[in-house]
């Protein structure tokens, strides 16, 4: 594991305090997929993969926390993707209640593990699910011209497809399959080790492996992957469960 | 206090005490992994006391199996906001597998397949406070919770139940364990809601 590396930073923490997040945009990135423009002060800068925990506090006191990744890359803000999840508590609220001007608490950003610096280099090997996009969209954001990437993504239907225009632009770096529906142009069909050997880096370009996604998504992307041969310590993953409220 | 307008909230209102701050209740049982689900099969598997003992113990799959086990039904708090509560194992008693070892250390460090690692004080891991958990709601544990074997330890933040464990390294010294290198909390109460390095 590559923690060593990290243990120079295991100084005292400070406590990460909750702040006061004021929305101040909204993007429709899909019918049931929403993007959030925030603006925190003095909101520190964040690493690509990292998440933050939210806040919802209601009239009567009752508050609600969850976690989302963070969507925007290092240095360009700080915006939530959120997608809605029927039956959720927290969700619905970000995604159809909440408008400009309004306000939550937030705190992070979060995390050390599920993260891309520039520094670690490439070549960067991206495999996401449905809003499992969200974090590895800000690593592609992060990366330097020079760094070979590739991004798999899983998505139901073309309607589906989160930041589609940004990821359109950036051509065969992004290979979109569809798994509900079949179109012109576009790839269908699962996410399998057929896939990810057609257009994923091989084990010998030793690529550093992100996979994000719900549970079932993630643990048949990792198992394919270690059966590619990858090294099972390169295979990074975050999975967001059935309750993912 | 800082109130979102128009949120109401329709979460379960929790009466019983038993759900800690920022948490929720779910009857799902998520699964959060930091890599690939790894595949060991029974007959490489071994369980380890080692470290700072007088003598190391390591049992196979079948002599661990024939150690005493106790059946426990716990609540269990994910660092991710989920709780659940009234959940049954089957495990052997960290209590069991530490009977009559000889030790001066007051941490432990458990080890897992594929190089994860958790630390926790040695007096949270016995007192009948945890165990090394192979059953799960009457059946084997599954590979994507851990099985074949878990350590469970309810009272922390459940990263600290580490999946596929093989072993507990005791330590004189307290070292961070694979999350809590990359910023989680060193120890992980969540009824103190020490979820991040400074909480």
């Amino acid at each position: 594991m590559a923690g060593a590396a990290v243990l120079g930073r295991l100084t005292p923490a400070a406590p990460l305090a909750w702040r006061v997040a004021t929305v101040a945009g909204v993007r429709e990135e899909t019918p049931r997929v929403r993007t959030l423009v925030l603006e925190v002060d003095g909101w520190p800068r964040h690493r690509a993969g990292q998440h933050v925990d939210i806040r919802l506090t209601a009239e009567d006191g009752y508050q609600a926390e969850r976690s989302y990744s963070i969507a925007s890359g290092p240095g360009d803000g700080l915006e939530l993707t959120v997608e809605l999840v029927e039956n959720g508590e927290v969700s619905p609220y970000l995604v159809e209640e909440l408008v400009t001007g309004d306000v939550f608490e937030i705190r992070g950003p979060i995390g050390g593990y599920f993260v891309w610096d520039p520094e670690e280099g490439g070549p960067l090997l991206l495999v996401g699910g449905g809003s499992g996009v969200v974090p590895l969209r800000a690593m592609l954001r992060t990366r330097p011209t020079g760094v070979p990437a590739r991004l798999v993504y899983s998505a139901r239907v073309l309607e589906d497809v989160i930041y589609r225009d940004e990821l359109d632009r950036l051509g065969s770096d992004v290979v979109v399959t569809l798994t509900r529906e079949e179109r012109d142009g576009r790839r269908s069909g699962r996410v399998g080790a057929d896939l990810l050997r057609e257009v994923g880096f091989g084990p010998d370009d030793e690529p550093r492996i992100f996979v994000c996604g719900p549970t079932s998504f993630v643990g048949a992307v990792a198992s394919a992957l270690v059966d590619l041969g990858h090294p099972p310590e390169r295979v990074r993953t975050e999975r967001f469960g059935p309750t993912g409220r | 206090m800082v109130v979102s307008r128009g949120f109401r909230g329709r979460g379960r209102r929790d009466d019983s005490g038993r759900v800690p701050p920022g948490q929720y209740l779910t009857d799902d049982f998520p699964v959060l992994s930091a890599g690939p689900t790894p595949q060991t099969s029974l007959d490489e598997w071994s369980f380890t006391i080692g470290g700072e003992v007088d003598e190391p113990r390591r049992w196979t799959w079948d002599e661990f199996r024939a150690v005493p086990s106790e059946t426990v039904t716990v609540d269990i708090h994910c660092v991710t906001k989920w709780s659940k509560l009234d959940t049954t194992w089957e495990g052997i008693s960290v209590d069991t597998l530490l009977d009559g070892v000889e030790t001066s250390a007051e941490h432990v460090v458990a080890f897992c397949e594929g190089g994860y690692t958790t630390n926790l004080p040695l007096e949270d891991v016995t007192s009948g406070r945890a165990w090394i958990a192979f059953g799960y709601e009457r059946e084997p544990l599954d590979a994507e919770h851990g099985g074949p074997a878990r350590l469970l330890v309810p009272h922390l933040y459940f990263w600290k139940s580490a999946k596929w464990v093989r072993g507990l390294a005791l330590r004189n010294e307290d070292e961070p364990g694979f999350w809590e290198r990359y910023g989680y909390h060193l120890y992980g109460d969540p009824w103190r809601e020490q979820r991040y390095w400074g909480d």
